[in-house]
């Protein structure tokens, strides 16, 4: 490519750019739902901490996917942790803690859809019952494939690239 | 042999999860004494296998994730894996006494809905090192 070309191909990216960017309020929301590849992924568990305590009985559920006011809510009830005791040291569970808000949801953790039509002044517990969720599974799962995952919550049954945050097409 | 008792610690010391500091032994001499009483795996078998009802009704039972064969692998209640329980079939169980105290004291809160005595302690490990 010679200088001129690659000049005029700037031009043009910038001009496209400058497009999206006036249409980008707009648009976001569905560009970022369509969007293919790299940011398709979800930032998988990165904290030593976290990876090791939350990564035992179920994977290490990225923080991205709840927001703040989720996490504080399983991090202040280990003890009862759906139906478990999942209890830690303070020191240890203040630090999970940290990781999970500041890389939560609402902190850029995801996509702007994993907070869509969530109830922010009572946010579930849980991923599964978040809307964007219950939109991609109620209808694509058999009950058979559910059976043999054991659990809607065993994310890694079906998408063998969860733990390195990739949940599409498995 | 050789090249294996070489690359043993070196595999252990890989893993920053396993840390080990203490052996079913030297475990059950610990409980044992705190407890003031022997040990009986007898009872300690019983304990594990026994439904409880005083804890939280989604695990009445320590085989509720552990099935009633600790040498065997277990299941969270999530689906997700246990690898077994008892150090012949685990060598890595029972050798870290912060993961043993965290763990018996989360889980007989869950299946008896209160901490596990120190002999109760020593009896599940006697039970469990005796597989
Ligand atoms: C002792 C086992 C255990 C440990 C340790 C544990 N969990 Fe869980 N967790 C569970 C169980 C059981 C469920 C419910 C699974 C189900 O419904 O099948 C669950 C569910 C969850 C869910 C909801 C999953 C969904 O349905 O969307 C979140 C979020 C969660 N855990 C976070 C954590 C975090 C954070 C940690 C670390 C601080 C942690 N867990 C450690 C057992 C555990
Ligand atoms: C029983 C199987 C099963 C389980 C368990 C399961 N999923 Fe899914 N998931 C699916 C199927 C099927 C789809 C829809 C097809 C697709 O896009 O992969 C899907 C779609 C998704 C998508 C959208 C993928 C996309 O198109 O971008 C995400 C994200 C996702 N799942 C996350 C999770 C998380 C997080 C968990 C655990 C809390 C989980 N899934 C548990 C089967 C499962
Ligand atoms: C809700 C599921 C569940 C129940 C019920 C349960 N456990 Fe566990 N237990 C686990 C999990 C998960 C681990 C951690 C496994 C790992 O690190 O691989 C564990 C770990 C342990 C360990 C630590 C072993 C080691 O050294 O690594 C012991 C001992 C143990 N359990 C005994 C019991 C006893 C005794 C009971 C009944 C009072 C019981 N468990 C009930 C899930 C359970």
């Amino acid at each position: 490519m010679n200088r001129s070309a690659f000049t005029f191909a700037t031009l043009l990216a910038l001009g496209v750019t400058a497009i999206g960017a006036a249409l980008a309020p707009a648009l976001a929301p569905a560009l970022a739902d369509g969007r293919r590849g790299e940011g398709h992924r979800v930032a998988p568990v990165t904290h030593q901490a976290t990876q090791e305590e939350c990564g035992v009985c179920h994977m290490a559920y990225p923080a991205g996917f709840l927001p703040q006011a989720s996490w504080k809510a399983v991090m202040g009830d280990l003890e009862n942790h759906f139906g478990e005791n999942a209890a830690l040291d303070e020191a240890v569970r203040a630090d999970i803690e940290a990781y999970l808000l500041a890389n939560a949801a609402d902190a850029g953790g995801w996509r702007p859809r994993a907070l869509r039509g969530v109830n922010m002044a009572n946010p579930p517990l849980r991923i599964s019952e978040l809307p964007w969720f219950k939109r991609e599974h109620d209808r694509e799962i058999s009950p058979r494939a559910l059976e043999k995952a054991g659990s809607i919550a065993n994310c890694a049954a079906c998408h063998r690239g969860a733990e390195r945050g990739y949940f599409e097409e498995d | 042999m050789k090249a294996h008792l070489l690359i043993l610690p070196a595999l252990l010391m890989a893993s920053p999860a396993f840390a080990a500091d203490t052996s079913p032994a030297e475990l059950l001499a610990r409980y044992s004494a705190e407890a003031g009483t022997a040990a009986d795996p007898a009872r300690g078998r019983e304990l594990f296998l026994a439904n409880h009802s005083g804890g939280k009704p989604e695990t009445p039972s320590c085989t509720t994730c552990h099935t009633d064969d600790p040498r065997a692998a277990g299941k969270a209640r999530t689906g997700k894996a246990i690898d077994p329980l008892a150090p012949s079939a685990n060598p890595e169980r029972l050798t870290d006494s912060a993961k043993v105290e965290k763990w018996l004291g989360r889980n007989c809160d869950s299946v008896l809905g209160r901490a596990c005595t120190p002999g109760e302690k020593a009896d599940i490990v006697a039970w469990l090192s005796s597989l």
